[in-house]
């Protein structure tokens, strides 16, 4: 096993470098430089030319991939042009929001997505199944950022029973109901359409594994109901579902960027929107290759997981 | 035990839960208290370093927080006094001799003098200032005339320029000349703009990143003190959820409301504050090649745009139809005389007759967005079509903002016959000098990317520079823009108005037509 996890682990690094040097070229190829960003109507030339001196931009790109890469491996990403403050910084304070969100998301689209599955499988055709059907058709389908404005709408304008945006309140929040409160919706909103896809999933691996001999078999040897679906049939169901919760997991992160606009969430998909438009170079490559870096991570953690329920996946 | 009994008994407990969550959310309504003020702003500050910044957003904040030696007049564009109490122009406008505010200190304790001006100046334009490293100073051409800041004695200064240039003052006015506390920016050097510290109403106490930047009431100001006691600025980037925030209470003050929304405010428990400003919105017209080379064919597309119908449908009132390249905002130096162009297709089909361009194959650029631009692309495609009436071909080739000024500032030559522009400015010099100027051709440095050239406006634009005096200043820019708008090297299209929402406990709030917010009377009960 040690093995096993140390050769997946030597495999992302081509994979970290190949998306270091995509980032950067995109940043660096794409038009508008930060220089026009920062002084908007007053970027002449000469001002750009000047601000980009000044910002260490004059110097040619492969030396400036160079310098950066060296940087990071030093643990120096940079300063960001437009916060003005060290891109790690930032990164870290914004991914530890970003992690509160997509962390409950999740979960949340984990257990009721799976739960939503096994109930439909056990129920296959039966009004449950139709019921979680339609309720699922709707979540995959409603866009989640659309799904989170009506959320605001209703719970927060009409209702006022949540705040509408932000992590805590601006006045004397900052523990933890507080959190909660700021984290519903959002968590909800972002969980949607993984809990509508997981628990589809989860319906046809149940049903799948329902049909085997030995789920027959145990039913005849008089193994309760219960035992059999969360027994036996879902312990070797999960084997398919869990690759698809790595993959939601990547859906969730990368949705969480709408979600994080909508509520103004403080996370790591909202600064780097605002830092693309700013062309903040840095704080986009700094931001990206973290991101990657984590993703890289979780997949590989899920394939572990996945070889330590399913002894035939091995190295 | 059934499996159906078990989801039974999972719904009880899922219940139990929005019970609980339903407890969480009770205190959800709860509101900032009286004397505590909170604006939604649109986006995260860059720096609170005034030297540092470019954007109307951060400026916001900093003018509650710092003072320059000037400031502009309530309601109007025009100077007054603030940390310096009178100043004198030497007979060849090369000198201004500043005597400044006694008993000023920064919120540090550090006395505000002649030296901390010095040193303001120096570190933004002295390539060798120990602390010029604190930048970079984007906007420090604004000060470029400058050659020399000397401290008389302490609480005398002067300015020595290398020509005559009279914006200074009003430049001295703007956020990039408010005055930072020297001691400050020694102790913090680079982190200075997370720490700011200045001489204004509200002293700076807390940025919490991406969540709010707060400022409490100078208990020790020169003048009248604020009336809260402190103001919150919450970045809200989605316009949406700014909106909600209003509407829900979360927020006491909001600006840059969408057109669209304005009609959720129009009820009780709220009021919409609207104030025009120095903004231009026009289009640029390739005077240089293509049939915009030909004046009539410019002046044509003034008739042809139904202005009206774009600032009353499009923009929903928010604006007002512009006669010429100066906002009426400037108030000492626009023309009242001009009359905007009227809207007659008839007019301009008989100008393209004449100038034999009828059917003419355009190219237009337009953004989807970007400071001051408004709502871009519905005001291309009415343009669009407006000019397609009156039969000219035109083509929209969109770009996003940073990729739209990298295409158009370098000139519209061999790309496009126009090209949508917006622009903000504090001196009525500013815009006309760097975008209608022969001299300001893109190869110059300039932004007259449409080339249009006429000595006259050339000549007047040098002479109302250099001249010290106001009214005669006033003059040479109202014939200026008489002979422009005349010669239509762009099309004149929208003075916008800022708008402001504030809800019913927040008094004595009006919107200035710098655009700034000045905090410093507002009573939040």
């Amino acid at each position: 096993m040690g093995g096993y996890i140390l050769k997946r682990l030597a495999s992302a690094i081509p994979v970290l470098i190949g998306i270091t040097i995509i980032v950067f070229l995109i940043m660096s190829l794409i038009p508008g430089d930060p220089a026009t960003a920062i002084l908007g109507s007053y970027a002449t030339p000469e001002n750009v030319e000047k601000l980009n001196r000044d910002l260490g931009l004059d110097k040619p790109m492969v030396q400036r991939y160079i310098i950066w890469l060296g940087n990071m491996l030093t643990g120096d990403f940079g300063r960001s042009f437009s916060l003005n403050r060290p891109v790690l910084d930032e990164i870290l304070e914004r991914f530890n929001a970003t992690l509160i969100l997509t962390g409950t998301s999740f979960v949340l689209c984990s257990v009721l997505g799976i739960l939503a599955g096994v109930v439909s499988a056990a129920r296959q055709y039966g009004f449950a199944d139709k019921a979680i059907t339609f309720v699922v058709l709707i979540g995959i389908s409603v866009p989640s950022f659309f799904l989170g404005m009506m959320m605001i709408l209703l719970f927060a304008v009409n209702l006022r029973w949540l705040p509408v945006s932000g992590m805590y309140a601006i006045y004397g929040g900052g523990d933890l109901p507080d959190l909660i409160r700021h984290l519903i919706m959002p968590a909800l909103a972002l969980a949607a359409v993984a809990t509508g896809v997981i628990a589809r999933l989860s319906r046809s691996a149940m049903l799948e594994v329902l049909r085997q001999d030995y789920i027959r078999t145990a039913r005849a040897k008089g193994v309760p109901e219960r035992r059999v679906i969360m027994g036996h049939a879902l312990r070797v169901a999960m084997v398919s579902i869990i690759p698809v919760l790595g993959i939601q997991a990547g859906f969730v992160l990368s949705g969480a960027v709408y979600i994080e606009i909508v509520f103004q969430w403080p996370g790591v998909g909202r600064m780097l929107v605002d830092a693309i438009l700013k062309r903040d170079l840095l704080l986009v490559q700094g931001g990206v290759v973290f991101v990657a870096a984590c993703y890289v991570m979780f997949n590989i953690a899920v394939d572990v997981a996945q070889s330590l329920l399913d002894p035939r996946i091995k190295t | 035990m059934t499996l159906l009994s078990w989801t039974r008994r999972g719904l009880l407990a899922a219940a139990g839960a929005v019970f609980v969550a339903g407890g969480l959310t009770a205190p959800a309504t709860a509101q900032a208290p009286p004397g505590v003020l909170i604006v939604g702003q649109i986006a995260e500050p860059k720096s609170l370093d005034p030297a540092a910044v470019t954007a109307v957003n951060d400026f916001r904040i900093l003018v509650n927080v710092y003072e320059g030696l000037t400031r502009y007049k309530s309601g109007t564009l025009e100077v007054e006094p603030a940390l310096a109490t009178s100043w004198n122009i030497s007979e060849d406008g090369t000198e201004y001799t500043f005597t400044l505010r006694d008993g000023v200190t920064f919120h540090d304790g550090t006395p505000f003098n002649a030296e901390a001006v010095k040193f303001n100046f120096d570190r933004m334009l002295d390539e060798n200032h120990p602390f010029h490293d604190t930048g970079p100073f984007p906007l420090s051409f604004f000060f470029g005339a400058v050659e020399e800041t000397e401290v008389v004695d302490d609480m005398t200064v002067k300015f020595t320029l290398n020509a005559p240039y009279a914006p200074f003052l009003s430049n001295l006015a703007y956020p990039t000349g408010l005055i930072v506390s020297p001691a400050a920016v020694t102790a913090d050097g680079k982190d200075f703009g997370r720490n700011p510290v200045g001489t204004g109403p509200f002293e700076f106490a807390e940025w919490r990143s991406n969540e709010a930047v707060v400022v409490e009431r100078n208990d020790a100001y020169w003048g009248e003190k604020a009336g809260t006691e402190a103001v919150v600025f919450r970045p809200i980037t989605d316009a949406n959820t700014r909106v909600a925030e209003m509407l829900a209470g979360g927020i006491d003050l909001m600006v840059e409301v969408p057109p669209t929304s304005l009609g959720q405010f129009s009820g009780d428990g709220f009021s919409v504050a609207e104030q025009a400003g120095p903004h231009v919105w026009f289009l640029i017209l390739n005077a240089k090649e293509g049939p915009f080379a030909d004046k009539r064919v410019r002046q044509a597309a003034n008739y042809a745009i139904n202005k009206e119908a774009i600032v009353n449908d499009v923009l929903e009132g928010t604006a007002t139809v512009a006669a010429g390249p100066t906002p009426p905002a400037f108030a000492w130096a626009y023309n009242e005389a001009l009359d905007p162009y009227p809207y007659d297709p008839e007019k301009a089909k008989a100008l393209l007759a004449e100038a034999g361009a009828e059917g003419a194959e355009l190219t237009f650029f337009v953004t989807e967005g970007g400071s001051g631009m408004l709502d871009p692309i519905p005001m291309g495609t009415a343009i669009q079509a407006d000019l397609q009436a009156v039969g000219l071909d035109v083509t929209i080739e969109t770009y996003e903002w940073n990729t739209f000024l990298g295409e158009v500032n370098p000139g519209l030559e061999g790309k496009a016959d126009m090209a949508e522009m917006a622009w903000m400015t504090n001196d009525p010099d500013t815009l006309p000098y760097l975008a209608l100027r022969s001299e300001a051709w893109p190869d110059n440095g300039g932004f007259n990317s449409g080339y249009y050239a006429n000595p006259k406006v050339d000549e007047l634009l040098e002479a109302a520079r250099t001249a010290t005096d106001q009214d005669e200043r006033a003059r040479l820019y109202r014939e200026m823009q008489t002979i422009v708008q005349e010669d239509a090297p762009w099309v004149f299209v929208a003075n916008w108005k800022q708008n402001a929402v504030t809800s019913d406990r927040v008094e004595n709030f009006g919107l200035e037509p710098s655009f700034l917010l000045h905090l410093k009377d507002v009573v939040k009960n």
